[in-house]
């Protein structure tokens, strides 16, 4: 198991942000969270790598255990890749350097492996041409791979999404998804919150579904789009799709 | 009477200019030396631990409430009494330092939270510790949002320097000074060291309009990307 998340609860004074959460990750498996905005989602997946501490209950990802108050998260997160919403690229760096600065500070990679492990990335999402561009030149779809690429040049063992594609332009949404895609399909294991129910259709083994701060539905991807889901999941569903 | 001769002949006086060299290795040393305990006093000050942040608002709130003169005094003659005697150097120095140290923090505070909290969770997300955080990702960032402002207190510590004159410091004000109670020469001398510090004034103007320039070149903000969520 990757990810093991047992009772987890969290407050923001009377606020229950999350309310005993429970999820499972199996190694390779790609499980897509949804949910109405303020449900948690954002919460819940900065809960597993540390970003955000739980006040109650137990995580454990990629073999560490995270409510352990000697943890060291630094440690955990290099192996944990995360894409935000709003991509979240070093805006004083070039888009080579905000690939390799972490390889070379954190994993003590030397600057010619960091570079040589960037382009092979750079060239997976399509971006070689654009190595010595700024952030700021690129359109958000590129932003976002960029962004992708990086958290990948870690060698995560697995990988968390925040709504990578609410951000960005409509036209711009495939070809982030599309890398999704071939990542889901090359093996990773990864949590997606996200609303883009073609790619959970294609892609994700479980669906997750979050109202309120709680885990609502935790489903097979044929049952929770088959009917099964619970009538709540139902109702947020028609409306995402007739959006 | 006013004379060209005299006003003429200072203007390229040894002494004088000499006194100049100090003004300027003064100013340097004490933004130096200002911004690095400026941004301690910063980190402190956004510190969790809360005897830090009241030590650094403690400190912020004696220097900038109280006037760099009398700091000055009692650095140099005040500390004696306690057994601490510093040269006029030292006295001039850490006066200046302690002093620009209290205004910086503020400065680099505001350019610190001036970076948005996201590019923070991204740095530690990659698994950069705490003081890798800072050193990567959000002090240059803060840099950049705090070269306006950093520019404007050099242009005021040139001029401050001048304080220094009072424990005796030999820089442009206080050698003026001197030549003025040998040779009389009260506005020509005084006229001379002002266009000494208007050429300094305008000089930095110069340098610092080409360095915003340069550093704006090829980056937008992140601001514009922090709002498109
Ligand atoms: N630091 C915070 N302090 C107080 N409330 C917060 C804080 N962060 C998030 N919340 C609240 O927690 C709820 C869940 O937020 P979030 O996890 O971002 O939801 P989602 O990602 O599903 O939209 C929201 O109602 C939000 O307002
Ligand atoms: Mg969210």
């Amino acid at each position: 198991m990757v990810i093991d998340v047992r009772n987890v609860s969290k407050s923001y004074g009377d606020f229950k942000v999350l309310s005993d959460c429970n999820l499972s990750v199996n190694s390779g498996e790609v499980v897509v969270v949804c949910g109405p905005s303020g449900s948690g989602k954002s919460t819940l997946i900065k809960c597993l790598n540390g970003l955000e501490a739980v006040h109650d209950g137990f995580i454990s990802i990629a073999g560490f255990n995270l409510t352990d108050q000697h943890a060291d998260l630094p440690s955990v997160r290099r192996t944990v890749g995360m894409v935000f919403q709003n991509f979240e690229l070093f805006p004083h760096l070039s888009v080579l350097r905000n690939i390799t600065i972490a390889q070379e500070k954190v994993m003590r990679r030397t600057r010619e492996e960091a570079t040589d492990k960037a382009l092979a990335l750079l060239e997976r999402v399509g971006l070689t041409t654009q190595k010595d561009k700024y952030p700021s030149q690129l359109s958000g779809g590129q932003q976002q791979r960029i962004a992708i690429a990086r958290a990948l040049a870690m060698d995560p063992q697995v990988m968390l999404f925040d709504e990578p594609t609410s951000a960005l332009d409509p036209e711009m949404i495939g070809e982030v998804l599309d890398v999704m895609v071939e990542l889901a399909r090359a093996g990773m294991t990864m949590v997606c919150v996200t609303h883009e129910m073609g790619f959970a259709k294609s892609v994700a083994d479980r669906i997750v579904f979050m109202d309120k701060g709680e885990i609502v539905d935790d489903v097979a991807k044929n049952d929770f789009f088959g009917g099964n889901a619970s009538s709540r999941a139902q109702t947020f569903l028609r409306k995402v799709i007739s959006h | 009477m006013w004379s060209w001769e005299g006003f003429f002949s200072y203007l390229s006086n040894e002494y004088i200019f000499q006194g100049a060299v100090t003004t300027i290795w003064l100013t340097i040393a004490a933004i130096l030396l200002g911004l690095l305990l400026g941004l301690i006093i910063a980190l402190l000050r956004m510190s969790n631990v809360r005897a830090f942040s009241t030590f650094a608002a403690v400190y912020i709130w004696l220097f900038r409430g109280t006037p760099l003169l009398v700091q000055l005094i009692v650095l140099y003659t005040g500390l004696p009494q306690m057994g601490i005697r510093l040269t006029v150097i030292q006295a001039a120095l850490i006066g200046l330092t302690l002093n620009e140290a209290a205004y910086l923090s503020e400065i680099i505070r505001a350019g610190i939270s001036a970076v948005p909290v996201g590019q923070q969770n991204a740095a530690r997300a990659l698994g950069f510790r705490n003081y890798q955080v800072m050193l990567y990702v959000v002090l240059p960032q803060a840099f950049r949002i705090i070269i306006p402002p950093l520019g404007n207190s050099i242009n005021s510590l040139l001029k401050m320097t001048s304080v220094t004159s009072v424990i005796s410091m030999e820089e442009l004000l206080r050698r003026t000074q001197i030549l003025i109670q040998e040779k009389f020469m009260v506005l020509e001398l005084f006229a001379v060291a002002a266009i000494y510090y208007l050429a300094l004034t305008t000089l930095w103007d110069f340098a610092q309009r080409r360095i915003e320039a340069r550093v704006s070149r090829g980056h937008k903000t992140n601001v514009s990307l922090a709002e498109q969520g």
